[in-house]
């Protein structure tokens, strides 16, 4: 027991000095990159650039990019499609929760977002597109039986002019890591006892949790969300296979400035990223005034007295919404895994003539030693990043400094800033300081972008913890790394598992710092995937994506098979 | 670990090395057979798309080749885009790399090519071009493909090797249409009729780019013009037949023009999904190889217009802060042999026609090229009919500022 006349609590007395030096140490890993990355990408952009004869500083490449034909509306689609996706996602992700909260479905729910989540952005807008395009699948279903055509019909539906299939592609995408963050936060909340507080109180399971529930679980996964935002507002490879393209949105342009043969348009590739970083800002600060809205139509309802309203009828439609995105996206990977085998498959036939295991053997010779790349590079610096972590929150508790607003910022700041704007700037200085091309570059760039996912999923785990469980092990004796090893690890094997999980499918999933830092001498099934996809074939693109989903596949299916084998014999413990 | 990892890292990233190696010597161009020697145990990085695996497994090929023979390892770093790979070389150079860079060879022709020869990042021995001294160049088809040596009206000037030759041409499904277009007036015909079942990939695209290229080449008052640079006050009204008819065929295009497959791969994927009824490649044995790999109908074939179609040919060049450039000399001349060039040719293996003079071949190879089976959907360089060069870059350049402005502002 703690003793009460010591001036120093035992709790700080008991941590390691140098541990102490955890949070800054991470703080400069993730500020350090971005920030010179950023400064690095961003000179370009005033027109300072010497090898292309740019001295600077200049404001023609801004002044180039405002007067491209249709960058007002690149600008608009970026923003309207960032906003519209998260607030669509958020809103289905409490639907379905409202829906499945406090029942056996959750469980459900949460063993569907697993693999949803380790399937690439790209491979999954690629499945998506294949089943709603004029060719795709469910036309083939009513083709020509219901419908009388035997081609595809000539309509709009994929890469239509307002974005509205990039924008159901990015939903279906993003619910399965907004869930997988309300379900971590969820427990904290205790629903059960809440939700029979809510039924004694007269209010229906949906409506209850609306009432009691969502504002509470908003807060704890408001960072998330931004992330989502960010990551919507400025992502480049679902709008280049779902989103339009007379304009596309900015993000897209960006990255044909940049790739342009025209060496003076990467002035303007800068100057655009630059803007790409305001229009990120400027949808966060719409989403936060969105956010004083909502909460004052909240208070209005909630203290309307309004009890019903989440009937059965009303909940099943609510199911229906909101698992609707996701069972399109599986549905669509589970096409693309059909594909990746087969033969022939011509509209209108629904499905393949024939199976051929023709694509999966180019890629055989070099899967095995693609595998291992890829493992590598993304396993050290999950480890890295988990350790990391571990340090900082168990600072933060014993210290009971959390950091504050400040230091979370920082943690997202890799996700905030536009990857392209900053990536380029990174490859320089690897270039620079001759660490391009190195495995262990690519691994310290992945590092960077592993670092705040795994936070975000680890950090309210860690927080929840019980404490007493340690003031029991420091009244038994146990020192700070008994305390640790013994009690909080072990006991937190789950939330630990799912995070490196997360950081293995972060990592698999991450092409540009791959291909830039790695100056193409690190091949990981990722870089193949996508240089095997530029050739048009479906199959090709399937195999990858599969190869590719795998690896987090089993990551994840790790994380949830392990904690329940440990936990069998103690119910306290078991996954719900 | 930790710790010792960002330290790495910092150091590595915040203290610029200064050091450069010492640049390479190629004097001995004059003596390949010692340059051949000196090159034995470097390593050449190949930076070449990878779009397509069986030219990747031609790459592995040719890689083996010249390992068994020379000794040098050639490693085939997978690339989506070439311009990437000149932002690399820029990039190197930016941060002041002017040798030991990673890129020692690169697949490229074009825009890329004039980038780098432009910006000075070519690789040139002695401050000269170095394809035109290697011993397999006497092989090579100079007189009777003008492409070899001017690359999108540019002078090549020795400083990329020709590796292959392509000429557009259509792919359409002969199960489906009987009559072909001959002309560009007769597509606007057929896709009247046929709306929703034509389209062509975005420009800047390369493809899409080449295939306005070829419009313009048929609606120019003067085709001999397109050889020099478009004056920019004469451009509006030399367009002015192009776009006009491009304003007439827009409406009857796949989604009606008002989106745009991104690019070759796209506009494959709809040809092979039904979406579209006629699509096109640079490369003439594309289709046949994807007949082959059962992605297009059965029934594909290829036709051409009458009075011509785009050629143009495509290179490996080295650039000029290149680690091993002696290696990749060594590997752009087996690139350029009979034998290398004879297997390219073989539709089995890629189906990429030559660079060689193969009527000034020995008797044996001349043969062997003879009696290549081209494929189903493949024109035979005779079907294919009078190449049309690639006009100056100005008029591309012109184009793309017009297309953009006129049909994607949303």
């Amino acid at each position: 027991m703690p003793d009460p006349h010591r001036t120093v609590p035992d709790r700080v007395r008991t941590l390691p000095g140098w541990l102490r030096l955890a949070p800054a140490f991470t703080i400069a890993l993730l500020i350090l990159p971005v920030a010179a990355g950023l400064i690095a990408a961003l000179l370009p952009a005033f027109g300072y650039f010497p090898p292309l004869g740019g001295m600077g500083p200049s404001l023609d490449p801004l002044r180039d990019v405002f007067s491209a034909p249709g960058i007002g509306k690149s600008i608009f689609l970026a923003g309207s499609v960032g906003l519209v996706s998260s607030a669509i996602a958020l809103g289905l992700t409490f639907i379905l929760l409202a829906c499945v909260w406090d029942t056996p479905c959750l469980l459900a729910v949460r063993r569907l977002v697993a693999p949803l989540l380790s399937v690439p952005h790209a491979a999954a807008a690629v499945g998506l597109a294949f089943l709603i395009a004029p060719s795709g699948f469910l036309f083939r279903l009513v083709s020509p039986g219901l419908t009388g055509w035997d081609r595809p019909p000539d309509l709009l539906i994929v890469n239509d002019e307002w974005g509205l299939a990039m924008i159901a592609g990015l939903v279906a995408k993003e619910m399965p890591f907004l869930l997988l963050m309300a379900l971590a936060a969820l427990p904290a909340l205790d629903g059960s006892r809440r939700r029979m507080v809510m039924a004694s109180l007269g209010y229906g399971r949906g409506t209850g949790f609306f009432v009691a529930v969502a504002p509470q679980l908003y807060r704890l996964i408001r960072l998330p969300v931004f992330a989502v935002i960010a990551y919507a507002s400025s992502v480049a490879d679902v709008a280049i296979v779902l989103g339009p393209t007379t304009p596309a949105p900015l993000p897209v342009r960006i990255l044909e400035w940049s790739s342009d043969p025209d060496l003076s348009t990467r002035f303007m590739a800068a100057a655009a990223a630059l803007v790409q970083i305001v229009i990120t800002l400027a949808v966060l600060g719409l989403w936060m005034l969105g956010e004083r809205v909502a909460g004052w139509v909240w208070l209005k309802v909630t203290t309307s007295g309004l009890r019903s309203g989440g009937g059965g009828p009303m909940r099943a439609a609510g199911l229906v919404l909101g698992l609707a995105p996701m069972l399109a996206i599986a549905l669509g990977l589970l096409l693309l895994l059909l594909w990746s085998v087969a033969g022939p498959w011509r509209f209108p036939d629904s499905f393949p003539t024939s199976l051929s295991l023709r694509s999966w053997m180019q890629m055989g010779s070099d899967a095995m030693e693609l595998t291992i790349t890829s493992l590598i590079v993304a396993i050290v610096p999950t480890l890295v990043a988990g350790v990391l972590i571990i340090a900082c929150l168990e600072v933060e508790q014993r210290t009971g400094r959390t950091g504050g607003s400040r230091s979370l910022l920082v943690l997202y700041l890799p996700l905030l800033v536009p990857q392209v704007t900053f990536l380029f700037g990174l490859q320089f200085l690897a270039i620079v300081g001759r660490t391009d091309g190195m495995i262990m570059s690519v691994m310290m760039a992945h590092l960077v972008f592993i670092l705040p996912y795994m936070f975000l999923s680890l950090a309210d785990p860690y927080r929840r913890f019980d404490k007493r469980m340690l003031q029991v092990a420091a009244g038994l004796g146990m020192g700070f790394w008994r305390q640790l090893f013994q009690i909080r690890l072990p006991m937190m094997i789950g939330p630990i598992l799912t995070a490196l999980a997360i950081g293995i499918a972060v990592s698999i999933g991450q092409y540009l710092p791959t291909l830039l830092i790695g100056a193409g001498r690190v091949p990981t099934l990722t870089t193949e995937a996508v240089a095997l996809s530029a050739g048009g074939d479906r199959r090709a693109l399937a195999v990858a994506a599969t190869l590719q989903a795998l690896l987090p596949f089993v990551a994840f299916w790790i994380a949830l098979a392990v904690p329940s084998f440990l936990a069998r014999h103690r119910r306290g413990m078991q996954v719900r | 670990m930790t710790t010792r990892l960002s330290a790495t890292f910092a150091a590595s990233l915040l203290l610029a090395t200064a050091g450069s190696l010492a640049p390479a010597n190629a004097d001995s161009l004059a003596n390949f057979e010692a340059l051949t020697e000196g090159a034995r145990g470097q390593t050449v990085f190949f930076h070449a798309w990878s779009g397509d695996p069986t030219i990747n497994a031609y790459i592995e090929w040719a890689g083996d080749q010249v390992s068994e023979r020379y000794g040098i390892t050639v490693e085939h770093v997978r690339v989506t885009d070439t311009a990437d790979v000149v932002g690399i070389v820029l990039a190197e150079t930016a941060a002041g790399r002017d040798s030991g860079g990673t890129v020692d060879l690169v697949w490229i022709n074009g825009e890329n090519f004039i980038a780098l020869k432009d910006a000075e990042l070519l690789y040139a021995p002695d401050g000269d071009g170095w394809a035109d001294r290697l011993p397999n160049w006497e092989l090579v088809d100079v007189e009777g493909n003008p492409s070899l040596t001017t690359d999108f009206t540019v002078p090549v000037e020795g400083l990329q090797a020709p590796w292959g030759t392509v000429q557009f041409s259509f792919y359409f499904d002969s199960d489906r249409i009987d009559e072909t277009p001959s002309n560009p007036d007769e597509l606007l015909t057929w896709a009247t009729a046929n709306p929703g079942r034509f389209t062509y990939p975005q420009p800047p695209n390369f493809l899409g780019s080449t295939f306005l290229k070829l419009l313009l080449a048929y609606t120019v008052d003067d085709r001999e013009r397109l050889g020099a640079p478009l004056p920019a006050d004469e451009a509006e009204a030399a367009l002015e037949p192009l776009f006009t008819y491009l304003d007439e065929l827009h409406p009857h295009l796949w989604r009606s023009g008002r989106t745009f497959p991104a690019n070759q791969a796209a506009l494959r994927q709809l040809f092979a999904d039904g979406e579209i009824e006629i699509g096109f490649a640079n490369n003439p044995a594309e289709a046949s190889g994807a007949v082959a790999r059962e992605e297009f109908p059965a029934a594909t074939r290829s036709f051409v217009f009458d009075d011509g179609m785009i050629a143009n040919s495509h290179f490996v060049a080295i650039p000029s802060n290149a680690n091993a450039p002696e290696a990749a000399l060594v590997f752009a001349n087996f690139l350029m042999s009979a034998e290398a060039q004879l297997a390219k040719q073989d539709p089995a293996v890629w189906g990429d026609f030559t660079v060689l003079d193969v009527a000034a071949l020995d008797v044996d190879v001349r043969e062997a090229f003879g009696s290549l089976d081209l494929g189903v959907a493949t024109l035979t360089p005779e079907e294919l009919g009078p190449a049309i060069a690639e006009p100056h870059t100005s008029w591309l350049e012109a184009i793309e500022i017009r297309w953009a402005a006129r049909y994607q502002g949303g």
